[in-house]
């Protein structure tokens, strides 16, 4: 069941967040179109979770815009998996449950297959591990039904099967026609799945570019060094 | 009661008066535990989630209201249930019900306070999650709550406590009938009047011991319901 309107494109127009006197992300113009996966590339305190909170309408902007498919407010198609997912003190499946539109148990145990937890569905989530409460929350977002899917580290806490596993879900979602925004510091995992990347320090966009020339000709001296694993601050 | 029986003798000796005592003590508070709950999770949970103009206020009187004088609410729903009162037509004045009634009012606030509290701080917590999950208002509140009930019950009993431990609104609205309104806490007050001191310590015990028995099984609920929810 698709909505008839569409939060594509999320336009940031010289969109800033402020925290007292310290600049969280400033004077953001960045435009997420529909198409191949975004990656929100940059180092630790870069402002990957604060672009993906504002994206998501979670806080305002303390100056400049944010639209969503031209409208100021943000619709209910959005989706997030959080870099610390809260679960909800009850069971696995009754998580999924909670986000699904209609009570559906066929769904609820499709989509804990699809992550691969159909073995946990009755534990409490809390009890789970923080690699299965990570992919518990992303079967919790694929249960919005989402147009758009906001992904903050989704695999930080993963082992490396797991990792596959969510990144082929990734692929799938996108191939799919959700548009996926991710965050993440793995430039393996960039590379499997970008289709263009934002590169962020400082809560500034440093660069904006299609995977292919980001990774093989970076345009900044700052993602050039990102990328050769030095410390870009 | 029969007089001149010790206390020791009444608690174990099985005296049907003093069953029906504790069981109407039990069965009032409860009640007005549930009662009060009805409204009080609600609108304790939807106090914490909203932000309006005097807020404050309503905050710092629900509080002060923790502290509410017993005998002044007995005597506020006396007089709205005597005859001649607003609601006297229901006929409810020195019946069990006006007593569940008043303490329902005594601790209405302590369950609203500790609840509005309790779902705050939850709130921190769950409030990116549940925005992005776009789950409504009425839903937040639903959901806090579910999510909070482990520290709710010892909300509910601080309440219960409260109901089972007073004696001002029950002895004013209730009357102290000896077989129809008489609970533990007035029928020691009438005791200790009367200078029966023994028998008041007795039934002081046994309510001591009947909070002590509530609380037990609450807690033990509750550690159930955490292991398996968790
Ligand atoms: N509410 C806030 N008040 C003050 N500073 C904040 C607040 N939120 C975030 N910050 C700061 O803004 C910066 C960006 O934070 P953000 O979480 O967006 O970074 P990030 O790129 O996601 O980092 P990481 O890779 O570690 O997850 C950090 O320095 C952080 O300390
Ligand atoms: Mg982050």
């Amino acid at each position: 069941m698709r909505a008839p309107i569409s939060d594509l494109p999320v336009a940031f127009e010289q969109a800033s967040l402020r925290a007292g006197a310290v600049n969280i992300v400033s004077d953001l113009d960045l435009t997420l179109g529909a198409g191949s996966p975004t990656i929100l590339f940059g180092p630790n305190g870069s402002g990957k979770t604060t672009l993906l909170r504002l994206a998501m309408g979670l806080v305002a902007p303390t100056s400049g815009r944010i639209s969503w498919g031209g409208r100021a407010e943000p619709g209910e198609r959005l989706a997030m998996v959080f870099q610390r997912p809260v679960m909800l003190r009850r069971t696995a499946a009754a998580n999924v449950a909670y986000a699904l539109r209609a009570h559906d148990d066929r769904r609820v145990a499709e989509l804990l297959d699809r992550v691969g937890l159909a073995h946990v569905a009755g534990r409490p989530a809390r009890k789970l591990s923080g690699g299965e409460q990570q992919r518990l929350a992303l079967a919790r977002a694929l249960a919005r039904d989402p147009e758009i899917l906001f992904l903050d580290e989704p695999t930080a806490s993963l082992d490396p099967a797991a990792t596959k596993a969510v990144e082929d879900i990734v692929r799938a979602v996108a191939a799919s026609g959700v548009k996926i925004v991710m965050a993440t510091h793995d430039i393996g995992q960039a590379r499997r799945l970008a289709g263009d990347v934002v590169f962020l320090a400082r809560g500034r966009l440093v660069e904006r570019a299609a995977a292919a020339t980001f990774f093989t000709a970076p345009a900044t001296p700052e993602a050039a060094a990102f990328l050769l694993g030095d410390l870009v601050i | 009661m029969p007089d001149g029986t010790s206390a020791l003798q009444l608690v174990f000796g099985g005296d049907p008066a003093l069953y029906a005592i504790v069981a109407l003590s039990l069965y009032v508070s409860v009640c007005a535990v549930i009662l009060a709950a009805l409204v009080a999770l609600p609108f304790g949970a939807s106090l914490a989630l909203t932000r309006f103009p005097g807020r404050a206020f309503v905050v710092v009187v629900l509080n002060a209201f923790m502290g509410l004088p017993p005998v002044v609410v007995g005597l506020s729903v006396y007089l709205l249930l005597s005859r001649s009162g607003p609601l006297g037509f229901l006929g409810v004045l020195f019946t069990p019900r006006a007593m569940i009634i008043a303490q329902a009012l005594l601790v209405m606030p302590i369950i609203a306070a500790l609840t509005c509290q309790t779902v705050e701080d939850l709130w921190l917590e769950y409030r990116d999650e549940l925005t992005a999950l776009r789950v409504t208002p009425a839903r937040r509140v639903a959901t806090l709550l579910w999510d909070a009930r482990f520290s709710l019950v010892t909300t509910l009993l601080a309440g219960f406590g409260r109901a089972a431990a007073e004696v001002g609104t029950v002895m004013i609205v209730g009357g102290n009938i000896d077989g129809f309104t008489r609970t533990m806490t007035t029928a020691i007050a009438l005791e200790t009047s009367k200078g029966d001191l023994p028998l008041a310590m007795g039934l002081g015990l046994v309510l001591i011991a009947l909070i002590i028995v509530v609380n037990a099984l609450a807690w033990g609920a509750r550690r159930i319901g955490e292991i398996r929810a968790g």
